[in-house]
């Protein structure tokens, strides 16, 4: 029991279909754990979408068993769902913002859905939305702004919370190289908070911002290294971060 | 480049329920510019109506039972005049000398030519063709058929061509009708009823469609499904509300309008249908229940497509 707490996810030969069709994930076996940062990383169709689809909670597994938070997630009660999804942070590949909701409702959404008061998420919301640069799009709807400023609006929304897993798909795939660099900041800064994070991406020289960051290669459905997630090797240049580190 | 700003551990949670109009946003509506409230106004207009009509009829039916109750009607049929004249005081005799009887009245044959004027004509009398002779007598009890038995046997061995019968007895397929009637004010009620649980059902499921992406999105954020339906649920009331006002007021006028039609008759059968106090309070309650049964049906309509998500 005390093993399982130590972890935050642990998927145990799981696999995936749908429908009829053959398994698009086969014979999982990994574990996640608290405070780690995870990418990741395989080429398109692989299989990254449908394994976060798992991770949160959007997809129960065709087969095998997933322990996350130390709680068995295939026997879990559906009612119970919603508490476990309010720890996860979630940047969908697609943003999945609502369409007719300003980036301040938006962002202010899991807070609300969360029970957080009126007066209580309007600051956090709006620093939120500074640092990610778009206070000047506070009233903008989605369909008003840019691929990168719906990506950070995403992004935003998924972090507000403090997550105890931040799950992101292709968090930088519509922004330019500086502000990837800058989202990814955030993820290794709230990484350092406590937060785990995996960040399913495709783009090489993102893996070389974090040190100390897992990776987890993922081809035709299954993991290529059987213990789920190799150390990066150090990249050779110091990474550039500008805010004191007080954490 | 600014320091990420540090979210959320902070911030109390659980307190406030998600509802009101926050999150109703996430179902954008034009209020008002959909069928729904229509429909709903039309379905509680006639809903009224036919309630009106089967509270109407029971008072209707009521109030001449009430009236009818006690009462007998004792006939002498008797050809002969003078025999027949004899034979009634005869009767009213016995029966002022009964504890049961608390009033009698002979109809006199002026009323009695009258009442019979539609089928024998105006010029008849009970000298040209024999009409028996009638006596309304009005018993301090109910006139069960004991007491009518008992009355009978008491004038008939005296006088043979006596024949005792209880009013209400002539009634009861006029009774009949009207509580056939009423039945049928039930039935349409509750048609209306599951009309209007359909309507809103099928309105509460497009809805859902129209808007499963956003559901989906709050569902990936941790809402619930209490949550999730509260916000559909609200949507559906708001409608319900507006289309109950309306369907109310529309019900109420032709309540009115054929109430002043039938008071104009000026029957005193048909005054007994006046709604009392009570009646009307049924009828505002009516847009009440309708509110009620379109959210409860907005809930299980919500409730049960969510089932079917994970």
């Amino acid at each position: 029991m005390s093993d399982h707490a130590a972890e935050i996810v642990t998927f145990d030969n799981v696999g995936l279909r749908y429908g009829t069709e053959p398994e698009v994930l086969r014979d999982l076996s990994f574990t996640l754990f608290p405070g780690r940062f995870y990418f990741l990383t395989g080429a398109s169709g692989a299989g990254k979408t449908s394994l976060l689809k798992l991770l949160y909670l959007a997809q129960r597994p065709s087969r095998g068993a997933i322990r996350m938070f130390g709680k068995d997630m295939i026997t879990l009660p559906r009612e119970q769902l919603p508490a476990f999804r309010r720890k996860l942070g979630v940047v969908f590949q697609d943003f999945r913002l609502v369409e007719h909701l300003s980036a301040f409702d938006n962002v202010a959404l899991p807070l609300r859905v969360a029970g957080v008061r009126e007066n209580d998420l309007a600051k956090p919301v709006r620093d939120m939305l500074e640092w990610v640069g778009l206070e000047h799009r506070i009233d903008a709807i989605p369909a008003t702004m840019s691929g990168g400023e719906q990506q950070r609006v995403a992004i935003a929304r998924a972090v507000i919370g403090r997550p105890a897993l931040l799950i992101a798909d292709e968090p930088t795939g519509n922004v330019d190289p500086d502000m990837a660099v800058k989202l990814l900041q955030l993820f290794e800064r709230l990484n350092r908070l406590g937060t785990t994070v995996i960040v399913a991406t495709h783009d090489i020289n993102l893996l070389r911002q974090v040190p100390d960051s897992l990776i987890m290669r993922i081809h035709k459905g299954g993991l290529l290294d059987p213990t789920g997630a190799l150390r990066f090797p150090p990249r050779p240049e110091p990474r550039p971060v500008d805010w004191e580190d007080d954490v | 480049m600014s320091k990420p700003p540090l979210i959320g551990r902070s911030l109390v949670r659980d307190l406030v329920p998600f509802g009101g109009r926050r999150a109703a946003k996430l179902v954008p509506r034009a209020r008002g510019s959909g069928p729904m409230p229509w429909v709903i106004a039309i379905m509680i207009a006639l809903t009224v109506m036919a309630a009106a009509a089967g509270l109407a009829l029971g008072n209707l039916v009521n109030r001449a039972s009430a009236d009818l109750s006690s009462a007998l009607t004792v006939q002498i049929v008797e050809a002969n005049g003078e025999r027949r004249a004899a034979q009634v005081e005869r009767a009213t005799e016995l029966l002022r000398g009964d504890d049961a009887v608390a009033s009698l009245r002979v109809v006199p044959p002026d009323e009695l030519a009258e009442l019979i004027a539609p089928w024998i004509g105006s010029g008849a009398s009970g000298e040209s063709i024999p009409i028996p002779s009638l006596i309304d007598v009005q018993l301090a009890g109910a006139a069960n058929t004991a007491e009518v038995a008992r009355l009978n046997a008491l004038l008939v061995d005296d006088i043979p061509t006596a024949r005792v019968d209880a009013q209400s007895d002539w009634l009861k397929p006029v009774y009949d009708a009207l509580a056939a009637l009423q039945y049928l004010a039930l039935a349409l009620i509750v048609l209306l009823a599951m009309t209007s649980a359909g309507a809103v059902w099928l309105a509460a499921r497009s809805s859902f469609n129209n808007h499963r992406r956003t559901v989906e999105i709050v569902h990936l954020l941790g809402g619930t499904d209490r949550q999730i339906a509260r916000i559909f649920q609200r949507a559906v009331t708001i409608d319900a509300l507006l289309g109950g006002v309306v369907g109310l007021a529309f019900g109420t006028l032709a309540v009115l309008f054929i109430g002043n039609q039938f008071a104009a008759l000026d029957s005193g059968m048909v005054a007994g249908g006046n709604l009392a106090v009570r009646d009307w309070i049924i009828l505002a309650a009516i847009p009440v229940a309708g509110i009620l049964l379109a959210m409860l049906t907005a809930r299980i309509t919500v409730m049960s497509a969510l089932r079917r998500m994970l």
